[in-house]
């Protein structure tokens, strides 16, 4: 596999560099330092800190650290569940605590995974970039959850944490019973002395045992040892969830709290010009109109007020260069970057282009898809306080550390003086890892200084100041031999960057050097199957649209175009799909046995029942392998109703095989929702959608069978929150085609392009 | 000022008439259980009882609602968990949960007036959206509460 060219390289360097010493510098992480004690972690309660992730109550009930932040994906039940594990703790007294900002927690994966490398990639270069991710993460602590990194980042300290409080509590019962540690055993919460029957539960040894030095190499479980790990364990999170009580981001209370809603400028590009908030003076509740990053925000004392006074605000845009921007031109200026842009080579094995050439049989198509937007059912907010030189936030966040660093800045006050609540998210999908609102607020805080404000986004604005996934198209060239194998394979993608759309948001200095995007090009430029000719380029084509992080990322685009035209081509080939995929993995090992598991499972080779199509994907992202097999049916009119998905997923080693599951059917709707209705497009530079009558959502009504079978194979962990969404959309793409002879090569399907006669 | 009945208990707000019942709920009497997630009553996620019946409390004046029997997700449980809390706890139906409020108010609505509802009646009936994509879970808990309740 092939890495960018050297001129790239060196830009990474200088990218590397760049985020190296300007935001980090003083900030040394030694790794042998996460199991300290954390004050903000320790202090509060009754219950006594055995090292920075665990502590126990008088009353036995364990409290775990958890860095990762919750929108869904179970984290808060999979990471305790390592520490429960290594800890022999009773599960039934194990509770989730939000981590506080703190570098022990930093993500040590995330930025690895950024590289532009395929993870298998052990050369030279690679390792080396790879080290310096892991240093930089290392020395920046960035807690983020993104990337379906939170088990593999969790999977070491967490379970050390774990192992050595185990250790901690087994020295104490030990020294009280005057015998030696190895006559000694734990187990649900108890230590006990072998062969005696006497026990002492934890929380009657954890005062003293707060009181040691934490083991720093304590003795892991073998896996056949585990308890926990692998069965389904109820989630944490859950009774909170059904009585109302769990605390989101938009439920945050405090005393004398304000609210503000706010307005961003319709045109991207564009910017706040002038408003006049004489008018709005006596209005009920009404106590100022703030300018603020995008827009204007008007506070007062209930939020329906607040939003009463804005709707009342006339404001001035300037409407900026961008005003008559639209979906078309952006389509189209792909279309000339596809043919005479410059491309970024992602991977290239053997001479595509040469094979083509030479080729009898080419097949050819171009796909594309479009922009889509978070739509996370809370929408946007986030709660400020500022005073005093301190600066406090209440925030849904994927990012604790992010939201400090862009507090302090628009508080003008200093990282430590920023104290940062992270509460449950409803919904993140990676919309949450952007921080506008933070910004927002804070800002609309210092307007007021003492008094806590909460800013809460409307739907509306929700849907029209997103960072979009992004709009692409792809094209593909692909010969055949005499006997139906392929000879060779071209693509090229064209869209705009995530990565650099995110760090121009982010960085102060915006506008730096950047390295190819992997995002762009990930999984395309990592197919599984055997093409000895392979080329597979991006080319960058930039809009006025911000774009960001939409579940699965670069995988949820291209998942969709290369399943899609392995499928074409597979027809081409006059093969059936499943048998031609099973060819080109003979390599490939796990993805075989995934694609064999769902193809069985959904009874692959069986007749169908009378009007239903079947088609099958198979996409790796994150590290795991999922293949998903649809059923549909189209109706004359040309409506797609996905009647049944089975999905088998290798994820290595499976946490809670209950989260996993749930984790595919999210994924599933998530992913079914953006092929069958997604769409955000935009006139005069902007976004024409506002809300859920026109951006559609899968509901009940709607929801296919879904089943999921786990395929263990023992390899190292993989994610699962984002894995589930890449293959549905080609399942289903190619399950029309099965059904009705046509392709889908746009996306969301379109009923007017499947209507018979 | 406004007299209302939530939850079995009398409340007074002091508020402009046409205030949407759910920002009373939220922001006037701190009963955040009800969600925010539309405002145009198409996602279901501020769904409370008045009189019994499942509405879209975003787009109900507070001044619609004097002298009529509010519940909300703080109420539906108050005197142990309602069969519907209880199979979603039994089936794991939540994950992020920001819209299950609003899906379990839905549910247990539709289950006072049809203890057996068909698949049909829970499609129609539940359109409450969840972008996290429970419905598989919330259609296999709501067969489960209509199984036990038929016996």
């Amino acid at each position: 596999m092939s890495g960018p060219k050297n001129k790239s390289r060196r830009r990474f360097f200088i990218a590397v560099a760049l985020v190296g010493g300007g935001l980090l510098v003083g900030y040394a992480l030694r790794g042998r330092d996460r199991l300290a004690r954390v004050p903000a972690f320790a202090r509060g309660g009754k219950a006594f800190a055995l090292n920075g992730w665990v502590k126990i109550g008088p009353d036995g009930t364990v409290t775990v650290a958890v860095p990762h932040q919750e929108m869904g994906q179970g984290i808060t039940t999979a990471l305790p569940m390592l520490v429960a594990e290594e800890l022999d703790a009773d599960w039934s007294t194990v509770r989730a605590e939000q981590a506080p900002v703190d570098k022990i927690y930093g993500n040590m994966v995330v930025l690895g995974d950024s590289l532009p490398f395929d993870p298998d990639d052990r050369g030279a270069f690679a390792s080396a970039l790879r080290w310096v991710a892991h240093k930089a993460s290392e020395t920046l602590g960035l807690m983020v959850t993104g990337g379906s990194t939170s088990v593999r980042d969790g999977w070491e300290p967490m379970r050390v944490a774990g192992a050595s409080a185990r250790e901690m509590l087994v020295a104490v019962a030990a020294k009280r019973w005057n015998t030696a540690p190895a006559e000694c055993f734990t187990d649900a919460g108890y230590v006990l002395r072998r062969g005696s029957g006497e026990k002492l539960g934890y929380g009657e040894l954890a005062a003293e045992a707060a009181q040691l030095e934490p083991p720093r190499k304590p003795k892991l479980k073998a896996r056949a040892d585990y308890k926990l790990i692998g069965t389904p364990a109820p989630r944490l999170d859950t009774p909170a969830k059904v009585d109302g009580s769990a605390q989101f981001g938009i439920d945050v209370r405090l005393p004398h709290m304000l609210y503000a809603a706010i307005r961003q400028c319709p045109v991207f590009g564009g910017a706040l010009k002038a408003y006049d908030a004489a008018k709005l003076r006596g209005l009920p509740g009404f106590k100022a109109a703030v300018p603020v990053l995008g827009g204007v925000a008007v506070v007062a004392d209930s939020w329906w007020r607040a939003k009463r006074a804005l709707d009342q605000l006339e404001i001035t845009w300037d409407e900026g260069p961008h005003a008559a921007l639209d979906s078309g031109a952006i389509f189209a200026q792909y279309g000339r970057d596809l043919e005479h842009g410059k491309a970024t080579t992602y991977a290239e094995r053997g001479d595509a282009v040469g094979a083509l050439a030479k080729a009898a049989k080419v097949v050819e198509a171009e796909y594309r898809v479009p922009f889509l937007a978070h739509a996370t059912m809370e929408p946007m907010n986030c709660t400020a306080r500022f005073g005093n030189g301190r600066c406090e936030v209440w925030a849904p966040n994927q990012s604790p550390t992010l939201v400090q660093w862009v507090a302090s800045r628009a508080a003008s006050v200093d990282f430590g003086s920023v104290t940062v609540h992270t509460t449950f998210l409803g919904g993140g999908f990676g919309r949450r890892a952007e921080m506008d609102y933070v910004v927002q607020a804070v800002t609309v805080a210092k307007a007021v200084p003492g008094t806590p404000v909460k800013l809460v986004w409307s739907r509306e604005e929700d849907i029209r100041h997103d960072t979009y996934r992004p709009a692409a198209i792809s094209k593909f060239r692909a010969a055949l031999d005499g006997a139906g194998a392929p000879l060779a394979w071209w693509n090229r993608i064209v869209g705009p960057s995530v990565t650099r759309s995110f760090m121009d948001r982010l960085l102060p200095w915006g506008g730096m050097d950047y390295p190819p995007d992997k995002t762009n090009a990930e999984g395309a430029d990592d197919l599984p199957y055997e093409l000895a000719n392979l080329r597979v380029e991006h080319v960058l084509s930039k809009t006025p649209v911000p774009v960001g992080f939409w579940r699965s990322v670069g995988h949820s685009y291209n998942a969709f175009f290369t399943e899609c035209f392995l499928d074409e081509l597979a027809a081409a080939a006059g093969k059936d799909p499943y048998q031609f995929r099973r060819g080109l993995l003979a390599t490939h090992p796990r993805h075989l046995r995934v694609l064999a598991t769902a193809a069985e499972k959904a009874g692959w080779g069986t007749t169908p029942a009378p009007g239903i199509g079947r088609g099958i994907a198979l996409h790796a992202s994150f590290r795991a392998i999922v293949a998903q097999v649809a059923e549909v049916s189209v109706t004359d009119k040309g409506e797609v109703r996905v009647q049944r998905v089975v999905c088998a997923v290798d994820c290595g080693t499976a946490i809670n095989p209950d989260t996993i599951a749930a984790q595919m059917e999210s994924g599933i709707v998530f992913g079914l929702t953006a092929a069958l209705y997604g769409e955000i497009t935009l006139d005069k530079g902007r976004i024409e959608q506002a809300n859920f009558p026109d951006y559609r959502m899968l509901r009940l009504a709607d929801m296919p069978e879904a089943e999921t079978h786990i395929v263990e194979s023992g390899a190292a962990l993989g994610g699962i929150g984002e894995v589930g969404t890449p293959p549905i959309a080609p399942a289903v793409a190619n399950a029309v085609f099965a059904a009705t002879g046509k392709r889908v090569r746009s996306l969301p399907i379109r009923a007017s392009e499947l209507a018979r006669g | 000022m406004l007299e209302l009945r939530i939850n079995g208990e009398a409340r007074q707000v002091d508020v402009e008439p046409d205030t949407p019942l759910l920002w009373v709920l939220r922001d006037t009497l701190g009963l955040t259980g009800t969600k925010f997630g539309c405002g145009v009553a198409a996602c279901g996620a501020c769904t409370v009882h008045l009189d019994g019946e499942a509405v879209r409390s975003c787009v109900i004046p507070v001044s619609a609602v004097a002298g009529k029997e509010i519940t909300t997700i703080e109420g539906l449980g108050a005197k142990g968990l309602h069969p519907v809390q209880q199979a979603w706890i039994a089936h794991q139906v939540p994950q992020c949960g920001y819209c299950q409020p609003g899906m379990i108010m839905a549910s247990a609505a539709l289950l006072a007036k049809n203890p057996r509802p068909s698949e049909a009646d829970l499609d129609a009936a539940l359109s409450n959206i969840c972008r996290c994509g429970t419905y598989g879970r919330v259609k296999k808990a709501m067969r489960a509460v209509a199984g036990r309740k038929g016996g």
